[in-house]
């Protein structure tokens, strides 16, 4: 006998209903249910990161909050900081810059430092790395993802 | 301008330049089309029960149960699936005396290692896979494990493969010049020195994936593959599951990292397939990260113990080896696990000429996870041995490191040699490479200062490597042995009537930037801007045959091809450019999509509108023009066994000897790839490799316990290295053409981490060294540090 | 790795999620922030029959200062104590420990209350508490207990509380909050749990007064060192002998090996901080 409860949420501005099996994870449906496969797994224990996504506007462990914990809540994707433009100084830095390789760690990356950048994370490399240390990237050596994020930093400081 | 101009000078060249990657895009906006995202219909998922035992016969397996259960579609175990597939053996025939049983899908009567799969489970959905899983009942008969390398010979050793008599796999021996003669001159000091290198893995942030569909009614299956070779896939299914090699098509989009990881067999995924023939539906099958740890191959493993004789100006006279190396129950299919210790046994002391040189290797069974081929095969090993004697042979004789560096390097004008083990080197600048380090690091104003410091307490260290990197593999790496492993690559470039080309080849792309040095060379060659070429990679349906990227051969092999591919094409529009245009094609080229004067550049026609004519206006041609606007080239290295790399490398380390710590405050590589295509690319491919290898020097161990359980199965416990730790890193460039290709690029993806362990070993001694101790095991622990401190 | 199958309930009051502790058969186990709970499920390594979902509960809510108490409620995430001007103000020895805890997007949904009850030997908040002389509040349909700090986590994830119980608050003597403290830890990569960890507040520093250490990740439970505060009491930082006694006590200890260290890298570690956070503590 499977639990299952029905939620009400918003996801990427779009309200919806679904009835979901009570055990499963936020990413897992926001990927299987919803279609949104810009979110992914990695470890599905919290480490790597490639889950996060941001719910009620803080990034969080997609796969560490059911999707039933949602219910009410407003959950934002890499689809929707795309779609909103929120992520694009950050998603065209990464371009210019190669902070990605496969591509697998970059929704979760860009995620968490966007945090980084609307909390008001100062042009420090230090605090940048320290502040992405919970995503997980195998690919690139975070060089160029520090290099990314502190430029669109220093570039909004100069304005 | 002086002399002619090369092709490498054409008016809006892309090779050489920082073209930002095209496809990065869509990843960006989280459009990537990984294995996972892949949603079919009917689509089950697949769960598998795995052996918690190192070693045991399996006594039964009580299915029943789970196979009620609603929701299960099907549950499998050894014996079902070997009823659909061929088992295989890793072997190759070149890698004489190697042995290793068959290996099936699932165990069959013994598991080998915690981990296994023994049991399958096909469900809508993995949780309930899962959920059947935890009702299989498996009853085993624990066997005693033979765990530990050092041990794994011993006579009284469990012998994991009884018909084979002892848990020895292979063994090889070089014996070059007159190495007991040079041991023995009495006027060479002998330095020597047990390494221990234990094991790690890859940790692709993506898992293992596979998602296979068949269909009965035309017998082919589909593959959504998450790994470098499609082709070789391709003829594995074929051969273990008996279909026909071309009704199996290989689909990698997105992959999310390899690293060698994803090019083996895993029998969880050649069960995923033989699920999906059997059922005729498609199957998922996700490995979860502790079946990633438990299963993906593991690398390294090695004790070595070497030896070095140096005379007195500094001159190696003799390095000698023996290097012992576990590689679990089975070798590793088809690429086969002895590799690694071969690459050990070919490259160790590679960059400096020694005429004396003996070395033995031997590769032992144990009840571990499989260990195979992962970035950089033997060579963080091989360069850490060779650095590391050379330092304490510097120490001994009281020369500088840089010093006996540039006594033993082969000289940039030596070229060809031919080194003590056999291995053919050419177009190599290690002198030049050493000095440019030198420079970009500042090495004796660093010295300098470190010494300051070390009177205030502060206890920094320097550490510098002079590496080879084996790329561009020709046929005798693989293919020679026996195996279905293309080592040549075909790129395919097609004239589209809107004026652009489209590429389709045979390499493959990990995150790397195939695509884009692809669509660079091709642009170049051809004359397009790059926005008018379009890449297809990785799908059998489509592109060339060919090996994939792996070895970093990539840019090497596949580019060459996409290079003679697109000149071919350049050459047959011309000649039709020439009939429209009535003059002689040589008097006409193409820039930046249209055909110009060869001299004046003046504008004669668009691409567009020769395809126009071509494809639409064939009236408008003589009826003998029969114009071919698509070329294929392949491309194989046939003077060299390998292209070998060269680069320096060096590392800053700050030790706090009270706590083990050791902090990395600089890292500088100077590499030479040949002909730069994409100089970011390569930069990133370097400081990833250099990440990577920092992590094996530093945090990356499976730690197992005395009876072969992992301990350290999560991404919590296995440490891989993250943001805060890790330093900012120099690149820079020597650029020596290898002269195998007209490109003349070599690779460059695994020098980083191949090269970074021996430069950050090196580091850390320097820093021991006022405590009169070092280091030889790796990862470098703070507990190991202690221990070496004699602290604890 | 997806979790096994479990009922959910959301109560909105506590007495309603008391209701559901007393009367449900099988494991009901409250989920906090879920970022140390749903690893485990997800391993399966926990596989509760009922899981009850605090995060509708705002009597659990919230940070006040009352009756010479800092009053922490258990909901209260790791992001809501960095960003409070009390906490900052009152138990700066919080602030100190806080960017030692996981990352930001773990720390948005972690809480202090799920980190208590979890009772990680080598997590900071039960060391804290025992540096703080805090007071656990837990309440069932039995009624309400408050707990020491001292007398709450009594083994490898073992606490004082009962299966029916849920932590609503801690309490915080703001005397004992004083601005007097260190933090230290040594962790292999930023965000890691410690290899061993270090927590000292005292009432003053020269000499030393009403010193109480808390050492994390060096057994199955964050530990006291009484036997160091006693060394160190009324003895100034720098006084050799002293610290002499104190690394005595520690030798005294029983440490526990994890992957990273043995029980005696631990012992060496601990002198090495304890060292170190004395120095922290007065400057
Ligand atoms: C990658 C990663 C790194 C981490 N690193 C650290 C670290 O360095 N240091 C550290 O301390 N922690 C670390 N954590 C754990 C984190 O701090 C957790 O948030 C914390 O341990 C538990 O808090 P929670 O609110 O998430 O509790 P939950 O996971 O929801 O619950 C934990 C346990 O407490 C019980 N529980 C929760 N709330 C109550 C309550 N009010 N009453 C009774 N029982 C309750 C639950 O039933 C469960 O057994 C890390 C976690 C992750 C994923
Ligand atoms: S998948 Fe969620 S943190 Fe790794
Ligand atoms: S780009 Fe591959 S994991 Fe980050």
């Amino acid at each position: 006998m499977t639990a299952i409860e029905e939620i009400n949420l918003t996801v990427n501005g779009e309200r919806s209903t679904h009835r979901v099996p009570v055990r499963m994870n936020l990413v897992d449906f926001l990927r299987n249910e919803l279609g949104l496969t810009g979110s992914h797994v990695g470890c599905e224990h919290g480490v790597c990161g490639a889950c996060t996504v941001e719910v009620n506007g803080a990034c969080v462990r997609g796969c560490l909050m059911l999707a039933v914990q949602a219910d009410g809540l407003e959950v934002t994707t890499i689809e929707g900081l795309t779609a909103s433009g929120r992520a694009g100084a950050l998603q065209a830095a990464f371009h210019r810059r190669n902070s990605l390789q496969c591509g697998f760690c970059t929704p979760g990356m860009l995620a968490s430092a966007l945090e980084y950048c609307e909390r008001g994370g100062a042009a420090d490399r230090a605090a940048i790395r320290e502040h992405i240390a919970g995503n997980y990237c195998r690919c690139t050596g975070y060089q160029s993802i520090v290099d990314a994020i502190y430029e669109v930093i220093a570039a909004e400081e100069a304005q | 301008m002086t002399g002619p101009l090369s092709i490498f000078d054409r008016p809006n060249a892309y090779i050489g330049k920082s073209v930002p990657r095209p496809d990065a895009a869509r990843l960006l906006v989280g459009r990537g089309q990984f294995v996972d995202d892949q949603q079919l219909p009917r689509m089950v998922h697949a769960a598998f029960v795995r052996s918690p035992h190192a070693h045991a016969r399996i006594v039964s397996i009580d299915g029943a149960q789970a196979a009620t259960m609603q929701g299960v579609v099907a549950v499998y175990d050894g014996s079902d699936m070997a009823d659909h597939c061929e088992p295989w053996v890793g072997t190759l025939t070149h890698m004489q005396g190697l042995r290793s049983p068959p290996q099936y899908p699932l165990a069959l009567d013994v598991v080998r290692w915690q981990g296994e799969p023994v049991a399958m489970v096909v469900a809508t959905s993995r949780a309930l896979a899962e959920d059947a899983c935890g009702l299989i009942d498996v009853d085993y008969e624990l066997l005693p494990e033979a765990c530990n390398v050092e041990a794994a010979l011993d006579r009284d050793a469990a012998v994991i493969h009884p018909e084979f008599g002892n848990n020895l796999a292979w063994e090889r021996i070089v014996d070059s010049g007159d190495v007991d003669a040079a041991f023995a001159r009495n006027d060479v000091t002998i330095v020597e020195r047990t390494f221990r290198f234990n094991r790690h893995t890859g940790v692709t942030l993506e898992p293992r994936s596979s998602v296979v569909d068949f269909n009965p009614a035309d017998e082919t299956m589909t593959y959504w593959y998450a790994g470098q070779a499609p082709h070789m896939m391709q003829a594995i299914l074929s051969k273990h599951l008996g279909l026909a090699e071309e009704n199996i098509r290989l689909i990698a989009n997105d992959v999310g990292g390899s690293f060698g990881i994803k090019i083996h067999t895993y029998g969880d995924d050649i069960a995923t397939a033989v699920a999906a023939r059997i059922l005729a539906r498609p199957v998922k099958f996700i490995a979860d990260r502790n079946e990633s740890f438990l299963t993906d191959i593991h690398a390294r493993d090695h004790r070595i113990h070497g030896r070095m004789a140096v005379a007195r100006d500094g001159e190696i006279a003799a390095l000698e080896i023996d290097d012992l190396t576990g590689i679990g129950p089975y070798s590793m299919y088809p690429r086969t696990s002895a590799i690694e210790c071969n690459q050990v046994l070919n490259l160790t002391g590679a960059p400096y000429a020694i005429q004396n040189y003996r070395a033995r290797g031997q590769v032992v069974f144990q009840n571990k996870n499989l260990m195979s081929q992962y970035r950089a095969v033997g060579h963080p090993v091989a360069m850490a041995v060779a650095e590391g004697l050379l330092e304490d042979a510097a120490l001994a004789i009281g020369l500088g490191s840089v010093d006996i560096r540039k006594r033993n390097l082969i000289r940039d004008d030596a070229y060809p040699v031919t080194s003590a083990a056999g291995m053919k080197f050419d177009d190599l600048s290690h002198c030049r490479t050493l000095d440019k380090l030198l420079d970009i690091m500042g090495h004796d104003v660093l010295r300098e200062e470190h010494a300051k410091l070390r009177s205030s307490g502060i206890h920094r260290g320097i550490g510098i490597a002079s590496i080879v990197e084996v790329t561009n593999p020709s046929p005798l790496f693989y293919g020679v042995g026996g195996a279905s492993i293309a080592a040549q690559d075909g790129a395919t470039v097609r004239l589209d009537a809107a004026g652009a080309i489209h590429v389709s080849a045979s390499i493959t792309e990990q995150g790397q930037g195939t695509n884009t040095i692809i669509a660079q060379i091709a642009a170049d060659m051809f004359g397009v801007e790059i926005d008018r070429v379009k890449v297809t990679t990785g799908d059998t349906a489509h592109v060339p045959y060919g090996g994939g990227t792996w070895a970093s051969r990539g840019a090497g092999i596949g580019g060459e091809a996409v290079l003679q591919a697109a000149t071919a094409l350049r050459g047959q529009v011309l000649e039709v450019a020439g009939t429209i245009l009535q003059c002689a094609p040589d008097r006409l080229d193409i820039l930046s999509g249209s055909i110009v004067d060869v001299k004046t550049a003046a504008q004669r026609m668009t691409l567009r509108e020769l395809g126009r004519i071509v494809y639409f206006r064939g009236n408008e041609l003589p009826p003998d023009v029969k114009p071919e606007l698509i070329a294929t080239r392949h491309y194989r290295v046939t003077d060299f066994p390998f292209v070998f790399t060269n680069g320096a490398m060096a590392a800053e380390v700050e030790l706090d000897p009270e706590t083990g710590f050791v902090k990395l405050l600089g890292f500088w590589v100077v590499e030479d790839c040949g002909r730069v295509i994409n100089p970011q690319l390569v930069d990133e491919q370097i400081r990833g490799g250099v990440v990577q290898g920092i992590g094996g020097a530093f945090y990356e161990e499976c730690i197992y316990s005395s009876n072969g359980q992992l301990l350290n199965a999560s991404m919590a416990d296995y440490l891989v290295p993250m943001a805060a730790e890790m330093p900012d890193i120099v690149v820079a460039h020597v650029e020596t053409p290898t002269k195998t290709s007209v490109l003349g690029a070599k690779g460059a993806g695994e020098a980083g981490t191949g090269g970074a362990p021996a430069a950050l070993l090196n580091a850390v001694n320097d820093a021991l060294r006022a405590f009169d101790t070092s280091i030889s095991e790796m990862p470098m622990t703070p507990e190991r540090l202690l221990k070496a401190l004699g602290v604890v | 790795m997806k979790a096994a199958e479990f009922d959910y309930a959301k109560p909105r009051t506590v007495d309603e999620a008391l209701a559901i502790l007393a009367s449900h058969e099988g494991e009901v186990r409250p989920i906090a922030g879920g970022q140390s709970l749903m690893p485990m499920m997800n391993f399966r390594l926990a596989q509760p029959d009922m899981l009850m979902d605090l995060n509708a509960l705002e009597e659990l809510q919230g940070i006040r200062d009352e009756g010479g108490f800092i009053i922490i409620g258990a909901m209260t995430r790791y992001r809501e104590l960095e960003c409070s001007e009390l906490i900052a103000a009152h138990i700066p020895l919080i602030c100190a420990a806080l960017p030692h805890i996981a990352h930001a997007a773990i720390r948005n949904r972690g809480t202090i209350g799920g980190s208590i009850a979890l009772a990680d030997p080598a997590a900071e908040m039960p060391a804290l508490m025992l540096a703080l002389e805090a007071t656990i509040t837990v309440v069932s349909s039995r009624g309400v207990r408050r707990i020491l700090a001292d007398e709450f986590f009594l083994g490898l994830y073992e606490t004082a509380l009962a299966d029916d119980e849920i932590i609503t608050e801690i309490h915080v003597p703001r005397s004992k909050a004083p601005a007097h403290f260190a933090f230290c830890e040594l962790a292999r990569r930023h965000g890691d749990y410690a290899i061993v960890g270090i927590a000292i507040t005292a009432q003053e520093i020269m000499p030393m007064r009403g010193l109480r250490v808390a050492l994390f990740s060096v057994s199955d439970r964050p530990v006291r060192a009484v036997a160091i505060e006693q060394a160190l009491e009324n003895t100034s930082v720098g006084d050799a002998g002293a610290m002499k006694l104190a690394v005595q006590a520690i030798g005294s200890m029983a440490f526990q090996d994890d992957l990273n260290a043995t029980d005696k890298t631990k012992l060496h570690l601990v002198g090495v901080l304890l060292k170190r956070a004395l120095t922290e503590l007065c400057t």
